[in-house]
């Protein structure tokens, strides 16, 4: 019965980490919620491999970015170019098809099950057996789950969560959770991943292990990553370019030291004399 | 103590993911499997088939059908007794119309009806959950039983408006006696407790789960709402279609619409509820609480007190008792008794040292 034997996880090969091509053009993007405009005319684009933050003070439309990003919301006005596909509306679980992953900034794991079924849930869009075939849990649906369960163990052991695989996810603390949810994430392989304040209500040195984590993920998977997060300490050091939203709008994007010095970025944050 | 899994090393993750991953518990559920198959046989009597074992399987799988749908998938549904008497009646139509059909073949595709059926009153939800779906599913309950009054194609024209069960036949043997009638429902109902077993650890099952659980997450993993909630009526349906074909063939052999009526929709619902939501065993063994203790308790009464106050008395005590006791495995373990087992494995797993 040892047809399939658990290997160390092999690293995946590790990639050059290259800026490349533009991966990701968002252009003239509004979004508005009845009267509220959420989203008013940003554009910026994200090239391949790079570490790409959105920050702004709170409300400034960061989060409801990324939903349109990944299809939760649809936007009035604008389009959206991901991999050489241009689209003005899209539903969420086709994003997740074209390899566009996210976190969320309130946990939103799956309560009920392990961490194990939770990182391999992450995989299910990519498990093509039938339920019939699951249900005899023979031939096909066996060996899918199976070469399924050893992806989610590279997963697992590059996140370092071994030890609660099959800790139901509710018992685990506020911060593992938060890798969970990472791990999840990243078992679907996705060439984009949207983070929603992966750090928020961490203490210092949970941030530094996601720092870490963020940074080996785009490392070794060369996955293109799309920040939210109001650690400015963080946030200029992870980041290869920043754009800055406020009240809807776009500030200005640039690399983070360009972003610092700005001085309309600097009023956002800080106020204005008058 | 007996249940440890030390010194049980998984060498492969199909030993990891094996349908019962502890020792004990693959042997527990051969002993258990012996037990049904042949220990009760042995000393069962006429009555305990007919009115014990036989109604009790048959609601454990309709509370496990139930299950896949509320449990797992998470979409509350008050018309389990409708997709019964889906079941129930195109089981009849299919062999009494078509005798030389094997009657697998015609339960089978009885089910698949039912889950067509299911299918259709689970479109609502995709746009309403939660109690709002319980309610729309009603409808089904009530439109379900009004038909198969009503149009008396389904139950051919017979006077009674009920339908009376030829016995089945297996390789041309008449399935009469109550120990065979016991033997295909306990065949029927393990291998499908089994397959639902493999379905809801596989991906269909994280499927189900995953919308349960958070549904925007589920969609944006990539698990589409539509197909998802859709698969989980059928599935649903077909298992409680099963049941039904099961429950006028093999227990009552005579049915009328009315036999599946609102209140044995809420019966199951409780069946699930008491036993554990989202468990496979939880349906079985919230079907064993609900079918089975109101016969015990009548028992035990009888034996009791049964000379020593009135009939009617007796009667409303043991209602009285079989409600309390339900109050108080809720009180004890909202989550059911399913869980309450877990608990106890997990407390003998570490005894005595609960490090």
């Amino acid at each position: 019965m040892a047809e399939i034997e658990i290997q160390t996880a092999a690293a995946p090969a590790g990639r050059a980490r290259q800026i490349g091509d533009i991966i990701l053009e968002v252009e003239d993007i509004t979004l508005t919620f009845g009267g509220l405009t959420a989203i008013d005319n940003v554009s910026f684009n994200v090239r391949e491999h790079e570490i790409f933050s959105i920050i702004g003070p709170n409300g400034a439309g960061k989060s409801s970015m990324l939903n349109v990003i990944n299809g939760v919301y649809h936007p009035q006005k604008g389009q959206i170019t991901f991999n050489g596909k241009t689209r003005k509306q899209m539903k969420a679980h086709h994003s997740a098809a074209e390899g566009i992953a996210r976190t969320f900034q309130n946990i939103a794991l799956f309560k009920g099950m392990t961490v194990l079924d939770n990182v391999m849930t992450g995989r299910n869009k990519m498990m093509k057996s039938n339920f019939l075939t699951q249900a005899i849990y023979w031939g096909k649906g066996r060996r899918e789950e199976m070469e399924h369960r050893r992806k989610v163990e590279d997963v697992i052991d590059f996140l370092e969560i071994q030890s609660i695989r099959k800790t139901p996810v509710g018992r685990l603390p506020y911060g593992l959770q938060k890798r969970v949810e990472l791990a999840r994430a990243l078992a679907a392989e996705p060439k984009l991943l949207l983070l929603d304040e992966p750090m928020a209500g961490m203490n210092v040195e949970e941030k530094e292990d996601m720092c870490r984590f963020v940074l080996d993920i785009n490392d070794e998977y060369g996955t293109t990553i799309i920040l939210i997060e109001h650690d400015m300490g963080v946030v200029m050091d992870l980041s290869d370019r920043v754009v800055v939203l406020n009240y809807g709008g776009k500030i200005t994007d640039g690399t983070p030291d360009e972003v610092c010095n700005n001085q309309a970025v600097i009023d956002a944050y800080l106020g204005v004399t008058e | 103590m007996f249940y440890r899994e030390t010194g049980q090393f998984k060498t492969s993750y199909s030993a990891d993911e094996a349908i019962f991953p502890i020792r004990q518990d693959f042997v527990g559920f051969w002993i258990i499997m012996a037990i049904a198959f042949v220990g009760i046989p042995l000393i069962a009597n006429e009555y305990y088939f007919t009115a014990i074992l036989v109604p009790f399987l048959i609601s454990g799988l309709a509370a496990l059908g139930l299950n896949i749908l509320t449990g797992y998938a998470g979409q509350l549904s008050l018309g389990s007794a409708a997709f019964m008497s889906v079941g129930a009646f195109s089981a009849w139509n299919f062999i009494t119309r078509i005798p030389e059909m094997p009657f697998l073949i015609s339960f089978i595709l009885s089910g698949v009806i039912a889950a067509a059926v299911g299918i259709f009153f689970g479109i609502p939800s995709l746009r309403i959950k939660g109690f709002y779906l319980a309610v729309a599913t009603l409808a089904a309950q009530f439109f379900i039983e009004w038909i198969f009054t009503h149009v008396g194609w389904f139950y051919n024209y017979d006077p009674s408006g009920s339908i009376t069960t030829p016995p089945l036949t297996l390789f041309g043997f008449e399935l009469i006696s109550p120990m065979s009638r016991y033997y295909v429902t306990l065949t029927i109902v393990t291998v499908m407790a089994l397959l639902a077993k493999n379905m809801m650890r596989c991906s269909v099952g994280r499927d189900f789960m995953a919308v349960r659980d958070m549904d925007i997450a589920a969609e944006v993993i990539g698990i589409p709402m539509l197909k998802t909630k859709l698969l989980a009526f059928a599935i649903s349906s077909f298992y409680l279609g099963i049941a039904g074909a099961l429950w006028a063939f093999t227990y009552l052999g005579n049915v009328e619409p009315a036999a599946f009526d609102i209140a044995m929709s809420l019966r199951i619902l409780f069946m699930i509820i008491i036993g554990g939501v989202g468990t496979i065993l939880g349906s079985f063994i919230g079907a064993a609480f609900i079918m089975l203790l109101p016969i015990f308790l009548n028992l035990g009464a009888h034996a009791l007190f049964g000379d020593l106050i009135s009939q009617q008395l007796l009667v409303v005590s043991e209602l009285m008792v079989f409600g309390g006791l339900i109050i108080f495995f809720l009180i004890i373990e909202p989550h059911g008794m399913a869980r309450l087992w877990q608990i106890v494995k997990e407390k003998i797993r570490m005894w005595p040292f609960p490090y």
